[in-house]
């Protein structure tokens, strides 16, 4: 079984479970989706199905190497291309249909997409500093402060916080629960927020 | 976003009658204890209704034993088996939060002369 979708945000809402409780839901177009390429172990090292998202507007101007590999699959290329799990005994081949009907209600699923962008933000606001006190003759604010010691190791150790590019790159959140599935519209509820912008496009996966 | 409505469309409730900040209205809630359900009504003046769509929420305040007791309720909510309108209150703001700072004859609100 093919064990991920490909998606793309619409947007937030709420909906009301059976006793009348509002539930937060991010409202994902997810599919119709064609598989591109069938990774086996034997070839590829690992079993997954590469995905294609199909969407009203195909790819704009693929350049021949994208072509090529989508003609092979006999399919139109398309903008969003992403590798999903697929069992290794699956039947799946490329040019097959991956729906939404894959997924049930109340499924824990992982959704990974790029996050918003903020820019270049300080060391408070991208790696929640405190910064100093605002008053008071305190001439310290929000700045980074000290970033290691001296003569000793003399060099500044990986992953020190510091100001720089915030949002905008891949960002996942595990074990979101499906709410609500919609076969004929091909649409995804998921519980609570989802990396990204609205429009952005989203990988789902099946976890167990 | 008009998908977004698409979508919860069948959620919205077509039994809620019109009623405004002002009015005064009797919202009958299901609650269930263990497996019985029962009604209860909560009366009060409607001092806001925000957001929209499946999101829309109203707040109903009331005195309860010399104590204001506010509750807000999502308008569609299942559990609302009904919503009556006793009063309609004439007022010229959408949000009466200042009614919370008035006590007694100060807190009263005119009644319209709309119709229901």
């Amino acid at each position: 079984m093919v064990k991920g979708i490909l998606g793309k945000k619409i947007g937030m809402t709420q909906v009301f479970d059976d006793e009348g409780r509002v539930i937060p839901v991010t409202v994902v177009q997810a599919g119709p989706c064609v598989i591109v390429q069938r990774k086996k172990a034997g070839t590829d090292g690992y079993e997954a199905a590469q995905l294609g998202l199909v969407e009203a507007s195909p790819a704009k101007r693929p350049t021949r190497p994208v072509t090529g590999h989508f003609a092979k699959a006999g399919v139109p290329p398309t903008r969003f291309v992403a590798e999903v799990p697929v069992d290794a005994d699956d039947e799946a081949k490329p040019g097959d249909a991956v729906l939404v009907e894959l997924f049930e209600v109340d499924d824990t699923v992982k959704v990974t997409g790029t996050s918003k962008g903020r820019g270049f933000q300080g060391v408070i606001r991208r790696h929640g500093f405190g910064g100093g006190r605002a008053t008071l003759g305190s001439m310290f604010h929000r700045a980074p402060g000290s970033i290691g010691a001296a003569a000793y190791p003399a060099r500044v150790f990986p992953g020190v916080g510091m100001p720089g590019q915030h949002g905008n790159r891949r960002a996942s959140v595990k074990n979101v629960r499906v709410v609500k599935v919609d076969a004929e519209r091909n649409l995804l509820f998921l519980k609570g927020g989802v990396p990204g912008a609205r429009d952005g496009y989203l990988r789902i996966v099946k976890v167990s | 976003m008009n998908l977004l409505r698409e979508v919860t469309q069948d959620q919205l409730r077509t039994d809620i009658p019109d009623f405004r900040p002002g009015d005064t209205v009797k919202v009958h809630v299901r609650l269930k204890e263990g497996n019985k359900e029962r009604i209860q009504v909560f009366e009060g003046l409607v001092i806001a209704r925000k957001h929209g769509g499946v999101s829309e929420t109203f707040t109903v305040r009331k005195i309860s034993s010399g104590v204001g007791v506010e509750r807000s309720f999502p308008l569609h909510a299942p559990t609302i088996a009904k919503i009556e309108v006793s009063r309609r209150g004439q007022v010229r703001r959408a949000k009466l939060y200042y009614i919370r700072k008035l006590r007694g004859k100060a807190a009263r609100i005119k009644e319209a002369p709309r119709k229901a």
